[in-house]
């Protein structure tokens, strides 16, 4: 027993380690990607190809003064951030990264991520009342809407993979791609829809219209400076891994090996290729109109999944 | 001949075209058909494929500013220099204080007396580079060529002693003396077919 609460301590450890550190060297890889799309050169002064530009950023968001606003309502504010990067690392916990690294296999896996994920989304709606400034607000209330509505969208569009396989573990469903192959071949609209989803849930670009620079400043986090803000930063980030994460296990066959390519290294290249598409998705489109977004969700993407959910479950009989 | 009739025709209205905008859909089946072909023709992949396209190329268009400049045209305003004469190399300024009438900042001021052997000379010129707002309307004015405007653009500072005198904006000897005063070729200067457009003086009438 003491064994294994000493392991899963230096699992979290060992997970939250580098999944902050991941969402420091994303940041890099996402201006890198950002600029060379947009025939830039993205940071290059600081240390090699820029490469130390994450230890800069680091210092500066911890050493920056962390201001809070007169009128707002302090604990509610100082708490907001850090459950912003609780909820986004605490949905890791039943994410197996690699084969065999998974903090606990819960069996109800994939609803406990989906469930915690939802969490998160206290963070913005709590800074955003608690900042007493009308951009936070309204990034608030466009972050509740957006999040709210697309978490329909997340959970149905999982609902037919989860019907083919029949269980709600994450491990469960890698072996049984390990069985029966992809489960993207069989369920291309759920994938989609899932990644949609995912791209709203996270906050990224063709979605990100709570932090809508020209709109509403940075949204819900316009009042928050230094490492406050920073956690909120990481907490997209480490959310993005997640999508991340449970999209290759989900639907591109999670850690099974892929030929010669071990399992291991063949979900790292997997992750790597959708947090890459993140970005390249950053670059190439624009935002969505919040009105675009929620007619998106609620009559296209909603009854797509519905639609999915239905010719699944008449194959499945 | 020109029509000159054609000029006065303000009436528009022949000539007027008229583009015709895109209808929003009416019906139900044609809103559900322009959302299908919106989301299929592709266009969101065309955008991927093109800044994918940028990236692979690697064609950069940063200038990494303080390491490497853009060259920058000899019309350029930036900071002024005074010019020596080609033989004597003393200063070109006779004094005659055009730049400082013409000056729509107020920034140059001019004093001028008698020097030692008796002709005009000018004893004090300053520019007020913070007033300066670069016209070229002194460059423009000079008849001598003596004040135009340099390349130098990189005026900012922390002190003001760290601005340009006088001193500094004289070209200095010993590049003088090397022959390396470069003439002006920009704002205010002979042009380079000058001698082309000189006519001659109309004695006939």
């Amino acid at each position: 027993m003491d064994s294994y609460i000493f392991w899963t301590v230096v699992k979290v450890i060992v997970i939250l380690t580098v999944f902050s550190a991941l969402a420091g060297i994303t940041t890099y890889f996402e201006r890198k990607v950002l600029a060379f799309m947009q025939r830039r050169l993205g940071p290059s002064h600081v240390g090699p190809y820029g490469l130390l530009q994450v230890l800069a950023d680091g210092i500066k968001l911890f050493t920056k003064e962390d201001i809070i606003p007169q009128n707002a309502i302090r604990p509610i504010f100082m708490i907001a951030p850090v459950i912003a990067a609780a909820t986004a690392f605490i949905a890791m916990s039943a994410v197996p990264f690699l084969p065999g690294i998974i903090v606990s296999d819960v069996n109800v896996g994939i609803l406990f991520v989906l469930g915690v994920m939802a969490v998160g989304m206290y963070a913005p709606l709590l800074a955003g009342m608690a900042s007493d400034n009308k951009w936070s607000l309204l990034g608030a209330a466009r972050t509740v809407v957006q999040m709210l509505s697309f978490e329909v969208v997340t959970g149905l569009s999982l609902i037919a993979p989860l019907m083919m396989v029949g269980s709600l573990s994450l491990i469960d469903i890698n072996n049984y791609q390990g069985e029966h192959g992809w489960i993207v071949f069989t369920q291309p609209i759920a994938f989609i829809l899932y990644l949609i989803a995912g791209y709203a849930e996270t906050n990224r670009t063709p979605f990100d219209l709570l932090e809508h620079e020209a709109e509403i400043v940075t949204g819900y986090a316009t009042e928050y400076s230094g490492m406050r803000w920073g956690l909120f930063a990481i907490g997209e980030y480490a959310n993005m891994f997640t999508v991340a994460f449970v999209a290759s296990l989900v639907f591109l066959g999670g850690y099974n090996d892929m030929l010669l390519i071990p399992g291991g290294l063949a979900i790292i290249i997997k992750v790597s290729a959708l947090i890459f598409l993140f970005l390249w998705v950053r670059a190439a489109w624009p935002h969505v109109r919040p009105d675009q977004l929620m007619w998106l969700c609620w009559k296209v993407l909603m009854p797509l999944a519905v639609v999915n959910i239905l010719i699944t479950g008449l194959v499945l009989i | 001949m020109i029509d000159f009739t054609k000029y006065k025709n303000r009436d528009i209205s022949v000539d007027y075209m008229y583009v015709e905008g895109s209808t929003d859909p009416q019906s139900w089946s044609e809103k559900f058909s322009q959302v299908v072909k919106r989301t299929l023709n592709g266009e969101l992949f065309v955008g991927l494929w093109v800044v994918f396209r940028e990236m692979l190329k690697f064609n950069i268009h940063t200038v990494k500013y303080p390491l490497e400049k853009l060259p920058i045209s000899p019309r350029y305003r930036a900071l002024h220099q005074i010019k020596r004469l080609m033989d004597s190399g003393n200063q070109r300024c006779i004094g005659c204080g055009l730049c400082e009438k013409i000056c729509i900042a107020n920034c140059i001021s001019i004093t001028t007396g008698v020097d030692e052997s008796g002709r005009k000379a000018v004893e004090r010129y300053t520019i007020n580079l913070g007033r300066c707002i670069y016209c070229g309307f002194c460059a423009e004015v000079c008849p001598e060529l003596a004040i135009t405007h340099g390349q130098d653009y990189e005026n900012v500072s922390e002190q003001r002693a760290h601005f340009a005198t006088m001193n500094e904006l004289v070209t200095p000897m010993d590049i003088f003396k090397a022959g390396k005063q470069k003439e002006y070729p920009g704002f205010g200067s002979v042009t380079p077919n000058a001698d082309d457009n000189i006519k001659n003086t109309p004695l006939a009438y």
